[in-house]
């Protein structure tokens, strides 16, 4: 059954964009993750003059401070990748529970968890953030908390929603009537007909992740204004368009390919289990 | 057998009362979460003043927000403020929450006017020659470009399109929205590049959803069978196909509506739009809760209150819903 | 002779460009006033014959040869714009599914209109006329505030017709009907049929009538062409075929089919039709075929003409010179009535505050097999849903072996979930399709302790073995089979509770005839063999015949009629059973 998961990522592998996706997520999941390791300098040496062009000790000029932006580009995707992904699995876990307790649970459990989630999703998620940290401050593990459940209620529904077309369906009516667990039904006979459609929302949810926790740092709310952080990096040098672009387009340069790539590996997810979809639905 | 309601004048209301009861009461959550969000997760005078505040600031400080009452009667003497139009007094900027915002949301308004009465038929046609092409390479292409597209946040958009379309490859528009004086939109040329950034931020989402349920639609018995009782092609899209579609169309507007809710906040930041969504940047920045409250506030009802009227239009236009309104 | 209304030759249809084959060398001609039954099973391409007579293939499959004459006119190569204009005019088509194939945002009446507006026909009020003289001809009021009704706003019995109306407002010289009446119950059936065959005879309409149900043909049909894997194996008149087939697949069919005048033991064919791409070399029914010889394999049998009939079989003659008997024999009934199994006595079953179900009282007999028999919304699937313990509003009782059963699963002891057990209608939505046939089979052993590890994966086998499905079929995810082995499969999950009593909801109306009457065979002898008890729910009376010990009728919730099997069909007391047996399609056989 676990088989399920794998094998709904196995079978996007014939489309070329997973492929094409996985490719460029990879560069840049290797350039933030490993990034720091192989920075010429720390991320606030200063190394220049602010602004300067590139050449010499700085591969991509300085930025506002004369800090080298190669350096910074690469330790700066770390805490992006991370936020992200973590707030992805959070928001998921929560969101699919959620959802799956609505729809198979009906009646008032499934009544309050939707008002709930109609609350959260009457939000823009980056109103959600912004409000949410007004009082409390940007910290890491808020903004991590905050983007995972802005993510889960858009998740509940989703899973909800398939939840209640595959409750009806008669191989779940024949559990029941054997007396299955309901948490076995719902976690071992339901879940993993979900996982074509999930898997491609987690990948859709990373890809939003990342755009908003780099918003979040365009917007100057990070957790220590000094530390490098691509989304802060905009931020810091958006005067310098016209003078040294490339303290300004390296890491809008990579986030871009970052987020096409999970986006073009989460369509790939989606295409593969639609079309199995249509494949089981022609057969019945 | 007619399975018309027995009186359908009397099931709508009982619909449209239960749907009204339903957005107030959301609309009643979304406001305790938005005044919990700015008074409980901390000490709001502390957060405003920093760490550096002296205790008779803060006491200070403490007595104009209140802090002296419990969290209940704050709130509600917030909510009472909010019904009556007093939502306070800007704490950083001086003067009334109102007056201060009234300006700004006339901006993003108009920002958002624009830029969706340019979406809807952009999207529009994408959707149609993509479905009508559905599984050729004009298809294959627009897809992928789409998918690109969609996967931008906002911000990075309208970076990329500031090198590209004011400093550093052409150098034909400005590349932020600051007028001297009166409002932006007097400034043609400065409203180019937010609008652009607004669309290219929507246009993916609306026209691939559009696109899918066009398709679904093509494929439908029905439309095969008008081609079967010889109907050409055109004429069994328009009248057939179209027809259909315009159900998703209209939840797609509303999900549109919200996204720029969203999108203004980032994107006015970008070009220093001055709208509700730079306010509240700033005042986020600023600790300025009666702006944010107001602001965030009033962006949950944008949505709920949209999302209420294309539930109604839904309806209006679905025999099956419109004569069996339970 | 006249000449033909309709005649088409060397039809071929692929799938893409250069796709597999859907259907080939397609060759018949319909005569005025004829109706034609194109026959065939699931994926055998009647469909796609049937639409190709309007120029049309549906998405992703294309025509690439053959010719089709429609009253004198080539209706294939012609540029779009001139075949448009007869669709709808000279040739008319009439959907399996009239539900999904109206318009729902558009007015009913509007829907009619338009095919008379699309092709010019007359002047605006000359058209008002029509629309009203075609619904009148259907059977179906033609005033103002049917004509402003919403197809949501029909029962399926009206949707048909007008759908039918919709074809014949142009009074057409050609008709396909694709399978017009599935999903009808059999008295609307018996109307829609009746009313088809009416306005062929009287405006000389020849027609295509597509269709999976040889009984439907018996009743309607004038000649049949029996399709095959995409080929027309065997067209002749309908008494020489049904009297003598030359085709060993037609034969088979027809041992197949349940009859509602006589107990036949029906026959499955052993095997699935190959799908487009996995057909066989020369004969394509070869595997399958009980006459095969060695050069069947090899050599693609051409048409011959074995007296009267066309078949594209190399033993032809051989074959039509068999008798062509089926088996008779009566259900087994080696039960003895005062031991009852189940009983169920007082039942009123409710969805929210609408009563479904009446005072019901039914008694399952050790070892015996009582139909439950009833049209759509006599309540027939609530009452055995009841039973199972997927429904839980109802009063009365239940008893099972003297023991009161609970309403609803949950509250049952695990004996009593064990003991009854359940067989939905459509296998294609009962077993889940992220579970292997194994995990499927061996859950209810683990989950009732009947067996664990080595010895649950033994059982397993035997269950496989049992259900007459291959071992290695244990390792196969659901979408792999087909619909019959799929159905194997939930019966081997009702088995490994090792049960007393086994409910059978429609189990067979998703399923090809030929695969019903394998499954049927298989509950038959499981009910002999193991002492199963089995409540039987069906629309199908002829299926009753062949299965049932004991039948019991219901009508809007209420039992109406109780008794021996033979005694209900054969000398029926209540007039509800008397209109359900005049209403039942049979095959004239000579």
């Amino acid at each position: 059954m676990n088989g399920s998961w794998s094998r709904a990522f196995r079978v996007s592998l014939r489309y070329p964009r997973t492929w094409a996706g996985l490719v460029l997520t990879g560069v840049i999941a290797v350039v933030a993750l490993l990034g720091p390791l192989l920075a010429p300098h720390g991320p606030n040496d200063i190394v220049g003059r602010p602004y300067a062009k590139p050449g010499g000790k700085a591969a991509f000029g300085t930025d506002y401070l004369g800090q080298d932006v190669l350096s910074r580009l690469l330790e700066g995707g770390f805490s992006v990748l991370v936020t992200a992904v973590l707030a992805t699995v959070l928001g998921m876990v929560v969101g699919v529970v959620a959802g799956l307790v609505a729809g198979y649970a009906k009646g008032w459990l499934d009544e309050v968890i939707m008002r709930l989630t109609d609350v959260v999703l009457a939000f823009p998620q980056i109103v959600l953030a912004l409000v949410l940290l007004t009082v409390a401050g940007p910290q890491q593990w808020l903004i991590i908390v905050i983007v995972g459940l802005s993510h889960a209620p858009r998740v509940a529904r989703l899973t909800r929603g398939m939840t209640t077309t595959l409750a009806t369906r008669e191989f779940i009516q024949s559990a029941e009537a054997m007396g299955e667990p309901r948490g076995r039904i719902m976690f071992g006979e339901l879940l993993p007909n979900m996982s074509g459609p999930l898997l491609a929302e987690l990948g859709l949810r990373l890809t939003y992740s990342i755009g908003l926790v780099a918003s979040i740092g365009f917007l100057g709310f990070v957790a220590d204004p000094r530390a490098a952080d691509w989304g802060m990096m905009i931020n810091e040098n958006r005067l310098a368009l016209l003078v040294q672009p490339w303290a300004i387009l390296a890491p809008v340069i990579a986030i871009a390919v970052l987020t096409v790539g999970t986006n073009l590996v989460a369509d790939g997810i989606a295409a593969a289990a639609a079309n199995a979809d249509q494949n089981e639905e022609a057969s019945a | 057998m007619s399975r018309s309601a027995p009186e359908p004048g009397r099931a709508w209301t009982k619909w449209l009362l239960r749907r009204l009861g339903l957005a107030a009461l959301t609309l009643w959550l979304i406001s305790i979460v938005v005044f919990l969000a700015t008074n409980a997760l901390g000490d709001p005078a502390r957060a405003i003043l920093g760490r550096s505040a002296t205790p008779e600031r803060l006491a200070a400080l403490q007595a104009r927000l209140h802090m002296d009452q419990s969290i209940v009667e704050r709130y509600f003497s917030w909510l009472g403020g909010v019904f009556t139009g007093d939502l306070g007094e800007s704490l950083t900027g001086g003067g009334s929450v109102g007056a201060l915002i009234g300006p700004r949301i006339a901006n993003s308004a108009v920002l958002v006017l624009i830029a969706a009465v340019v979406i809807i038929p952009v999207a529009g046609f994408l959707a149609i020659v993509a479905a009508r092409r559905h599984g050729k390479r004009t298809d294959s292409l627009i897809q992928v470009i789409m998918l690109a597209v969609a996967a931008l946040p906002e911000f990075v958009i309208g970076i990329l399109l500031v090198a590209l379309l004011s400093t550093t490859v052409f150098r034909i528009l400005p590349s932020v929205s600051l007028s001297a004086g009166g409002p932006p939109w007097t400034n043609v040329q400065a409203m180019v590049l937010p609008v652009l950034t607004l669309v290219l931020a929507v246009v993916p989402y609306v026209s691939r959803i559009l696109r899918a349920s066009l398709i679904e639609v093509l494929e439908s018995d029905y439309v095969e069978m008008a081609r079967l009782k010889g109907l050409p092609e055109g004429l069994a899209v328009r009248r057939h196909a179209l027809a259909n579609a315009v159900v998703p169309a209209i939840q797609v507007m509303a999900l549109q509506l919200a996204w720029l809710a969203g999108g203004i906040v980032v994107v006015e930041n970008v070009f220093q739009y001055q709208g509700i969504g730079m306010t509240l940047v700033d005042a986020v920045r600023n600790r300025d809760l009666p702006v944010v409250q107001a602001l965030a506030l009033l962006i949950a009802a944008v949505y709920v209150v949209v999302n209420l009227i294309a539930d109604v239009l839904t309806i209006l236009v679905t025999p099956r819903l419109r004569t069996a309104v339970r | 002779m006249t000449t033909a209304s309709c005649s088409v030759a060397g039809l071929k249809v692929q799938l893409d460009r250069a796709g597999p084959d859907v259907v080939d060398e397609i060759s018949f001609e319909v005569f005025p006033g004829e109706i034609l039954a194109l026959v065939g099973e699931s994926g055998s391409g009647k469909t796609t014959v049937g639409t190709a007579l309007l120029a049309h293939a549906r998405r992703g499959a294309r025509i690439v040869a053959g010719t089709v004459d429609i009253d004198g006119t080539e209706l294939l190569g012609q540029p779009v714009a001139v075949s448009r204009k007869r669709r709808g005019s000279v040739v008319a088509y009439v959907p399996q599914d009239p539900a999904a194939s109206l318009n729902p945002v558009l007015r009913v009446g509007y829907q009619i209109r338009e095919v008379l507006d699309v092709h010019e026909s007359g002047t605006p009020a000359q058209r008002d006329e029509r629309v009203r003289e075609v619904l009148a001809e259907v059977a179906l009021p033609s005033d103002e505030e049917f004509l402003r009704r919403y197809p949501h706003q029909l029962s399926g019995g009206q949707a048909q017709r007008v759908v039918i109306a919709m074809a014949f407002a142009l009074r057409p010289k050609v008709l396909v009907l694709d399978e017009p009446t599935t999903g009808l119950d059999v008295t609307n059936q018996a109307h829609v049929l009746e009313t088809v065959r009416d306005l062929c005879q009287r405006h000389k309409v020849a027609a295509v009538y597509v269709t999976h149900d040889l009984a439907v043909v018996g009743e309607l049909a004038h000649r049949v062409a029996v399709l095959y894997a995409g080929q027309i194996v065997e067209i002749g008149t309908k008494e020489e075929i049904f009297a003598a087939p030359s085709h060993p697949y037609t034969r088979a069919l027809l041992a197949a089919v349940p009859s509602v005048t006589e107990p036949r033991v029906l026959t499955g064919i052993a095997g699935h039709a190959p799908s487009p791409g996995h057909r066989p070399s020369g004969c394509r029914f070869h595997d399958r075929c009980e006459y095969q010889q060695s050069e069947c394999a090899e050599v693609e049998p051409p048409v011959i003409e074995v007296s009267g009939l066309l078949s594209r079989c190399l033993r032809a003659e051989h074959v039509r010179a068999q008798p062509n008997a089926v088996p008779m024999a009566a259900p087994a009934a080696e039960c003895d009535a005062t031991d009852t199994v189940l009983e169920v006595a007082g039942l009123s079953a409710s969805y929210g505050r609408v009563e479904i179900l009446h005072d019901i009282d039914i008694s399952v007999p050790r070892n015996g097999c009582v139909a439950l028999v009833g049209e759509s919304g006599s309540g027939k699937s609530t009452l055995s849903r009841c039973i199972g313990g997927l429904h839980d509003e109802w009063t009365g009782s239940i008893l099972f072996e003297g023991q009161p059963v609970p309403a609803g699963a949950r509250k049952r002891t695990p004996q009593l979930r064990k003991s009854i057990q359940y067989v939905f209608q459509n296998p294609y939505l009962a077993l889940n399709p992220r579970m292997t046939v194994g995990e499927i089979i061996r859950r209810p052993v683990i989950l009732f302790g009947l067996a664990k590890g080595a010895d649950a994966e033994k059982r397993v086998l035997e269950l496989l073995d049992q259900v007459s499905l291959p071992r290695s079929a244990k390792g196969l995810l659901p979408v792999r089979l087909s619909g019959g082995e799929r159905q194997r499969v939930a019966i081997a999950r009702a088995l490994a509770c090792e049960p007393e009593v086994l409910i059978c909801d429609e189990v067979t109306s998703a399923l090809d005839v030929s695969v019903q009457a394998s499954i049927i065979a298989l509950l038959d002898d499981l009910r002999q063999t193991r002492g199963l008890s089995m409540l039987f729910v069906t629309h199908n009376l002829a299926l009753v015949r062949s299965i049932a010990t004991r039948t019991v009728v219901l009508e809007d919730g209420r039992i109406v009629e109780d008794g021996p099997t033979e005694r209900v069909l054969d000398t029926p007391e209540a007039d509800y059973t008397k209109t359900l047996l005049a209403n039942t399609p049979r095959m004239a056989t000579g």
